[in-house]
């Protein structure tokens, strides 16, 4: 009975042993995969963009470089990220709201959010509750000088941008031997476009330009009709006309100028709107003409044919924009800190972040690093010119890969 | 020639006739409104939710079946005729005799409804309307006039007389008359008020639908429209004469025109600034409206 109760309950036998060895080896076997799923899950990645209201089309041509992202992050061999997708509906306080629930929910890393606004709301937030922000596209210049320790923006501020736009402007005038001598400066009447307008007012002047202003008129950013706008901006008789805008208003802006029956010698536009896809694809052979003086992807790099590559085959017939390359490298920015953190704790991958150096991206420029104050100081604009539904770079020259057309053609005779 | 600053005077033309037009579609909006007011005594919180529903179906029709709004400008009319009937009938009617504030909470409640129900069927990007004539415009001597503008101006004048004439001269729009100036006398009668009521708000609803087919000519559609056109129309309104059907028209000609020559005075990002000053002014010297009658 005693051999009879030991082998029913200590007995161990060659089967059993066998067993528990395999069962043991198969647990160790596994353990260090195991361990590292749990260090190198994906990084949750709360991406904050306006995909309703007014900026809605702007918010959703960004979100196609998050859906791009994902593959060729993939082929770079950094980790993956879990998107979490949040609308800030083109308003500050949705925005505030969204970046709380966000965080609340697990993101571990904040992208966005288009609109400078919206932006230094969520950057507050970011702070606040010392999560990492990388900016994708915020031209705001005080969001990155508030002292903030978790807030990085991978794109050019105001003074950035119109600095190197008044150096382009030169080059393509150089390049086609004529300038205008006056322009009318219109631009969108919020943070963004006031911005812009100070920064032009203060920069401008030191780039001794050919061309002085000879009338400003801001426009409601929410405005459904601007014919008032381009009559008065008609009247002014300037060569030229020099725009800070968005989407609709650019369509809208082009409308009446045919209505209107005017077209200046040049559109130099200073931020979005006029190299949309929506805005090419609405007005067709109208679209032609607009250069923009804005970040863009530089068409020489490795990159940038990547992307196109990926994003034909998500959405054909579109052009690769500064919409989309700038949020994919704010994503390359955070798969990255996240690699070389090996962390998801928010100081680390602020601190890795801060240590970026990428010279494998996509947009003009040397490539991504931060300065002290969370600001790539070193990202470059662009000039390029809508053509026949394309985006033809002009300036700077290491970027050019075609010439500019200067004066444009007249709307009347487009067809 | 020139007047007040650099801007030469033909400049000013061309903005005030621009004006002129759009507040001509504005007018007919408000004409609806004011329809409404005056003789079901309801005050239609949802008026720019309704016009913004008239706006997408001219852009469905015109995106998917490549017809220009002034083509279905009358079956949208019509459409929004039997929607703004079922509406009275079948909802607002008990709520005519109860407090007003519970109006108010019903047609709010039902303006936001309208708002929510097209982002989900549309979205939220804004919808436009491509025409042969979008682009187009007349150049009579130094003014250019916007072609759409034109076409919308003229049909809503033909709208608006059209309406006139069918409370002058028809039956059922001397009983509708009649229901609004006296409600017990066209009780005693024989009218059935509740059907003249419905057909009232139908009317309403028709311009309404007929303001926002050749609204979408001048704008682009967003289901966020609603609220500022629901104001607008309240400006207009009570700036014309609450229920005066002449001063619908005339407010809306006068906020569109004060709109656009104040942004070609002043500054264009304060335009909207100026049509409230004059809904100010007219509260405080002529309560009544421009056109309504004076209040005992």
């Amino acid at each position: 009975m005693k051999h009879k109760s030991q082998s029913n309950s200590a007995r161990v036998t060659r089967r059993t042993f066998a067993a528990g060895a395999g069962a043991a080896g198969f647990v160790a076997g596994i353990a260090p995969f195991n361990i590292v799923r749990a260090q190198g899950g994906p990084l949750k990645v709360g991406v904050l963009l306006p995909r309703s209201g007014i900026q809605a089309g702007i918010g959703q041509s960004c979100q196609l470089g998050v859906d791009i992202a994902p593959a060729i992050l993939k082929s770079l061999g950094l980790p993956d990220l879990a998107i979490m997708n949040a609308d800030t509906e083109s308003n500050v306080d949705t925005a505030r709201a969204r970046a709380e629930k966000l965080i609340s929910d697990g993101a571990q890393l904040l992208v966005g959010a288009f609109d400078s606004g919206q932006t230094t709301a969520i950057a507050q937030v970011a702070e606040q509750k010392g999560i990492p922000l990388v900016i994708n596209i915020a031209a705001a210049p005080p969001i990155t000088e508030q002292g903030y320790k978790f807030v990085f923006r991978n794109f050019p501020t105001a003074p950035m941008i119109l600095g190197d736009a008044f150096a382009s402007q030169k080059e393509i005038f150089a390049i086609v031997g004529a300038a205008p001598k006056t322009v009318v400066f219109m631009h969108v009447n919020d943070t963004y476009g006031t911005a812009m307008a100070k920064g032009i007012g203060a920069i401008m002047p030191k780039f001794d330009m050919p061309y002085t202003i000879a009338d400003e008129i801001a426009y409601d950013p929410a405005a459904r009709d601007l014919s008032v706008e381009v009559a008065k901006a008609k009247a002014a008789n300037a060569d030229a006309l020099l725009v800070v805008s968005r989407l609709n208003d650019a369509m809208l802006l082009t409308r009446e100028l045919v209505k209107q029956r005017w077209t200046p010698q040049g559109i130099l536009s200073m931020g979005p709107g006029w190299y949309e896809d929506q805005y090419i694809k609405t007005l067709g052979k109208l679209s032609d003409g607009p250069i923009s003086l804005s970040p863009a992807p530089d068409p020489h790099k490795r990159l940038t044919a990547v992307l196109e590559a990926a994003l034909a085959k998500i959405d054909p017939g579109i052009n690769l924009n500064a919409n989309h390359t700038f949020t994919f490298e704010a994503l390359l920015v955070a798969a990255d800190a996240y690699k070389r953190a090996g962390s998801t704790d928010p100081t680390a991958l602020a601190d890795a972040i801060r240590k970026t150096n990428i010279t494998d991206n996509v947009n003009i420029g040397p490539g991504i690093t931060f300065n002290a104050k969370g600001q790539n100081d070193k990202v470059k604009d662009g000039a390029f010119q809508n053509r026949g539904g394309k985006l033809i770079m002009l300036a700077p020259k290491e970027a050019a890969n075609g010439k500019p057309e200067w004066p444009l053609p007249p709307y009347q005779s487009r067809g | 020639m020139t007047w007040g600053s650099s801007v030469p005077f033909d400049v000013y033309l061309n903005v005030a006739v621009g004006g002129v037009l759009t507040g001509l579609v504005y007018g007919l909006m408000a004409l609806g409104l004011s329809v409404i007011f005056g003789v079901v005594r309801v005050v239609n919180f949802a008026h720019g939710e309704m016009m913004t529903i008239a706006m997408f179906i001219a852009v469905a029709l015109c995106t998917g079946l490549h017809l220009d709004p002034l083509i279905v400008l009358i079956p949208i009319a019509a459409v929004m005729f039997a929607f703004g009937y079922v509406l009275q009938r079948g909802l607002i009617n008990p709520f005519i005799t109860r407090p007003e504030h519970t109006q108010f909470l019903l047609l709010v409640a039902l303006a936001i409804i309208i708002t929510n129900t097209l982002l989900i069927i549309f979205g939220p990007d804004a919808r436009s309307v491509q025409t042969s004539y979008g682009y187009e415009s007349f150049q009579i001597g130094p003014m250019i006039i916007d072609a759409a503008k034109v076409y919308a101006g003229a049909a809503a004048i033909i709208f608006a007389a059209a309406l006139f004439a069918f409370f002058r001269f028809t039956l059922v729009g001397k009983a509708i008359r009649a229901c609004a100036d006296n409600h017990t006398g066209a009780l005693v009668v024989g009218l059935d008020v509740k059907r003249l009521y419905a057909l009232t708000f139908g009317l309403g609803a028709a311009c309404v639908g007929a303001a926002g087919t050749m609204m979408v000519l001048l704008i682009d559609a967003t289901p966020m429209l609603g609220p500022s056109y629901t104001l607008l129309a309240f400006v207009i309104v009570i700036t014309g004469g609450l229920g005066s059907m002449p001063g619908a028209l005339v407010g809306g000609v006068l906020i569109g025109t004060t709109e656009a020559l104040a942004g070609l005075l002043f500054t264009p990002s304060i335009k909207s600034m100026f049509a409230f000053a004059i809904l100010v002014l007219v509260l405080l010297f002529r309560p009544q409206g421009i056109l309504g009658k004076r209040l005992s």
